[in-house]
């Protein structure tokens, strides 16, 4: 399974993975619209949370829009989307995104745009069995 | 695959073409009809006039009014203006809250003579909503075997002759999704309405709308069981309906506040998913979950409502049901629905019948089918009530009547009222499966006792007692029919306001105007015959509210917010009520208060009411039941239960029990509960304005604006 995993211990709180998240899919640099979040938990600690690929959406979803790839990770088809949100409600992390006047969701495909550019090493795609 | 889908095509002569222009729709809305007529083959579309839209608002209400438009007083179920009206409302087809894909289906129906309404799940109706219209008018007949064809995605409806496609729903299902399908793609955008065999024969015929399952490659079905309307439909040569929409997106209602929708429908699908396994279990076992609750409380119908219980009630409980549906399926009826209660059984091989031993899948069963097949009948073998079911379903037959009239045939035979030679040799004794089930593909042969029993209790009531000199007064009191409609599967003997929650009910006895047994009789809530009113007025009129905008009732309290119990009124759920109002508004753009909700569903209510009384009934004498639904007719049933009907006697009626015979007391108890029935229509009538007879009052007409000349016209008379 291919999948982001983060070491929020650190994370200096820069954005710049949520900047090239949302721009990368958005053409917009917009926390709202980054598959990758950052929390600021005070006194320079910070939390990320990112979609970790456990598939619970994919049992959840009518019309198949959401499938495992060969990498084992999930992908939503938005053609086939309806926009119902129950992959939202279902996960258990949180991590199935939606924005403002959004019709489907969105979510962090492993890609690893965002962990190129993190200054402090705090996410990496790592694959796993 | 059995048939040749070319070979099929064929065969089919075109009869009529039609062109539309394909527009969005607006807030909900397409603000046109489509009227089909087979007789002359006309087709046309037809705006929807602002009043309809202020005062029927959508689904059951455009049914009704463009039904009352079509009819006369001397309409009957087979009259060639007869109509089968399908539509949704505004809110129907959201893909965000769950449960909002029913379709409402309306006509005269052939067991009751007066309108029916009967809600369904599937994708027709939000494919056909989205392909243009609001309601689908269709009148006349045909000559021969038809099919219509309505492509949503060019505009385009065809009218063909279609002689040689199956009329059994499970496979004509398959038949129309390969025959309309360019590929495989488009296999759920395919939607099939169609009847069965049995429709052919007897009058308690049903629709399947069907739906393509992604996840099994399949069809599945849904049925608008009440009311006979499959029996209307294939009167009408109607073979099948098949709708293709391809467009569906989140956002095609076109609703003003997007936002709304979803904000709404998540917090819902999150309390769904997080409250389900502690409360219902609707996404494990859907309805079934209610046969042991049933059984515990007494309410289980057993042997034609006789009894409320059942030794043999856990071999049909939920725990057989969850292991024989397959689990880990979304398996909603429409998108979007994380309630997801439409559950199934794959693979099952049938024991008997045209289908004996192929591999089948069976929709359901649900709670009544369980209880109606099962319970009530003596009937406790799992497989067998699957078997009735699938069948019930592929013949276009509705599984509520079928139990509830297999359970009064079966007593008639158990005391002799019939026998075996009347039955053609079906050995109809509590329990037999295979006499009942034989019983059943006597009803899709057209042949036999079937074809009588199919005809329903009304019907058999008078047979039996014109034919066979049986005795009408005990027949009347054990046949569960109101208004010629069977009842549904709950015992509402010791629930006063059930009793009127079934047979005050404008279309005859069913669950889906009120369900008052637990804050009745259970939880003692409404204890004054004021108390009851309040309840049978606010019920019926907030349930009906889900028939106009094409919504499932089962989302609104068949899982409850965590802090519901600490609300004013939590049988009313007023956070999820809150959710309907709210989306409501995002939808069209009105603002809706919860007294305008009521005050929306009473004006069609009434106009169901008074279209009642157009057709020669919806009065005082349409509202009574027959006695065994109000207490213990025998002194078989008084003495199962002697302890409770005894400690009434002294406590409620004031009356020492002692030294009197079982025969004695029966007729003290039935003295009592059918004077008090009569109180609680007095109450009742007088809170929903209506006369004493039950008709609605011109004032009250005026009040809620209601007060069409059409209306006033018909109880002018009557008040």
């Amino acid at each position: 399974m291919k999948y982001l995993k983060t070491y929020p211990e650190k994370c200096i709180g820069c954005m710049t993975c949520v900047d090239v998240c949302s721009n990368l899919y958005f053409k917009e640099i917009t926390p709202e619209k980054s598959c990758i979040e950052v929390f600021d938990l005070g006194d320079g600690n910070f939390d990320l949370s990112v979609c970790n690929q456990c598939q619970t959406c994919v049992a959840e979803c009518h019309t198949l829009a959401l499938t495992v790839n060969k990498f084992g990770t999930v992908m939503l088809n938005k053609n086939l989307c309806i926009g119902c949100y129950a992959c939202v409600a279902v996960c258990p992390t949180d991590n199935m995104r939606t924005y403002m006047k959004g019709i489907v969701p969105f979510k962090c495909i492993a890609c690893g745009a965002c962990a190129r550019e993190c200054p402090a090493d705090a996410i990496e795609i790592v694959t796993e069995d | 695959m059995k048939y040749d889908i070319e070979k099929l095509k064929s065969k089919h002569k075109m009869l009529k073409e039609f062109e539309y222009e394909l527009k969005p729709l607006d807030k909900g809305y397409s603000d046109r009809t489509l009227y089909i007529n087979l007789s002359s083959n006309e087709i046309k579309e037809k705006p929807v006039p602002e009043e309809m839209k202020e005062k029927f608002i959508g689904g059951k209400g455009y049914g009704l009014r463009l039904l009352w438009d079509a009819v006369n007083e001397n309409t009957k179920w087979d009259s060639e203006e007869n109509e089968i009206n399908i539509a949704i409302g505004p809110i129907g087809g959201i893909t965000s809250y769950a449960g909002a894909g029913k379709s409402l289906v309306t006509s005269i129906s052939p067991t009751t003579g007066i309108p029916i309404d009967s809600n369904v799940g599937g994708h027709f109706g939000p494919y056909f909503k989205f392909s243009g219209f609001d309601a689908l008018e269709i009148q006349g007949k045909a000559e021969n075997d038809i099919i219509i064809y309505i492509n949503g995605n060019d505009g385009k409806i065809q009218i063909f002759e279609a002689p040689d496609e199956e009329i059994n729903s499970h496979i004509l299902a398959e038949q129309m999704t390969d025959m309309f399908a360019d590929n495989e793609k488009e296999r759920q955008h395919i939607s099939t309405v169609s009847a069965g065999r049995g429709s052919d024969h007897v009058w308690i015929g049903c629709l399947n709308f069907s739906y393509y399952d992604k996840r099994r490659k399949g069809l599945r079905l849904k049925q608008a069981g009440r009311g006979g309307i499959g029996t209307v439909f294939r009167n009408k040569k109607l073979k099948a309906i098949v709708v293709k929409y391809s467009g569906l997106k989140g956002n095609t209602n076109n609703p003003v506040d997007m936002k709304t929708i979803q904000d709404t429908g998540l917090k819902f699908h999150k309390e769904m998913i997080t409250l389900d396994d502690k409360q219902c279990h609707m996404r494990t076992v859907g309805t079934a979950h209610l046969v042991e609750i049933m059984n515990d409380y007494d309410l289980l119908p057993v042997k034609n409502f006789k009894f409320g219980n059942h030794e043999d009630a856990c071999k049909i409980d939920s725990s057989v049901w969850t292991k024989l549906m397959t689990q880990g399926v979304p398996d909603g009826c429409w998108y979007g629905c994380t309630m997801s209660c439409a559950h199934a059984v794959d693979n099952f091989i049938p024991r008997t019948g045209p289908y004996k031993g192929e591999k089948v899948l069976v929709d359901g069963p649900e709670y009544e089918t369980a209880a109606g097949c099962g319970a009530n009948t003596g009937i406790f073998d799992p497989l067998a009530i699957l078997e009735m079911n699938f069948y019930c379903d592929t013949y276009g037959l509705d599984t509520i009547s079928f139990g509830t009239l297999t359970a009064f045939v079966m007593e008639c035979y158990e005391i002799g009222v019939i026998n075996k030679e009347i039955t053609g040799g079906l050995e109809l004794e509590w329990g037999n499966w295979e006499a009942t089930l034989e019983m059943l593909h006597q009803m899709a042969r057209g042949e036999g006792f079937g074809v009588i029993a199919g005809k329903g209790i009304k019907y058999m009531k008078k047979f039996f007692s014109d034919k066979y000199g049986a005795d009408k007064q005990f027949l009347n009191d054990i046949g569960f029919e109101g208004k010629g409609l069977e009842q549904s599967q709950y015992q509402s003997k010791e629930s006063l306001a059930q009793q009127g929650g079934f047979y005050m009910t404008n279309k005859g006895p069913q669950h889906d105007e009120a369900w008052l047994i637990f804050m009745d009789m259970v939880n003692n809530q409404i204890p004054t015959f004021e108390d009851k009113a309040e309840a049978l007025h606010y019920f019926p009129m907030f349930r009906t509210w889900f028939g106009l905008q094409g919504l499932c009732k089962l989302p609104w309290n068949d899982v409850e917010p965590e802090n519901n119990a600490e609300t004013d009124e939590p049988a009313k759920v007023p956070e999820h009520v809150q959710n309907y109002l709210d989306i409501y508004k995002a939808v069209t753009g009105k603002s809706l208060n919860k007294e305008e909700m009521i005050r929306q569903s009473e004006r069609v209510y009434n106009f169901q009411r008074i279209f009642n009384l157009k057709m020669g009934h919806g009065k005082r004498v349409d509202d009574h039941p027959p006695y065994r639904a109000m207490g213990p007719l025998t002194v078989e049933e008084y003495d199962s239960r002697q302890e409770r009907y005894d400690s009434q006697l002294k406590e409620l009626i004031n009356i020492d029990p002692e030294g009197k015979t079982s025969e004695e007391k029966v007729k003290l108890h039935r003295d009592w509960r059918e004077d008090r029935y009569e109180k609680l229509l007095d109450a009742v009538y007088k809170r929903r304005g209506w006369t004493k007879d039950g008709v609605p009052k011109i004032e009250h007409l005026k009040d809620i604006g209601m007060d069409l000349p059409e209306l006033i016209d018909t109880v002018k008379d009557h008040q």
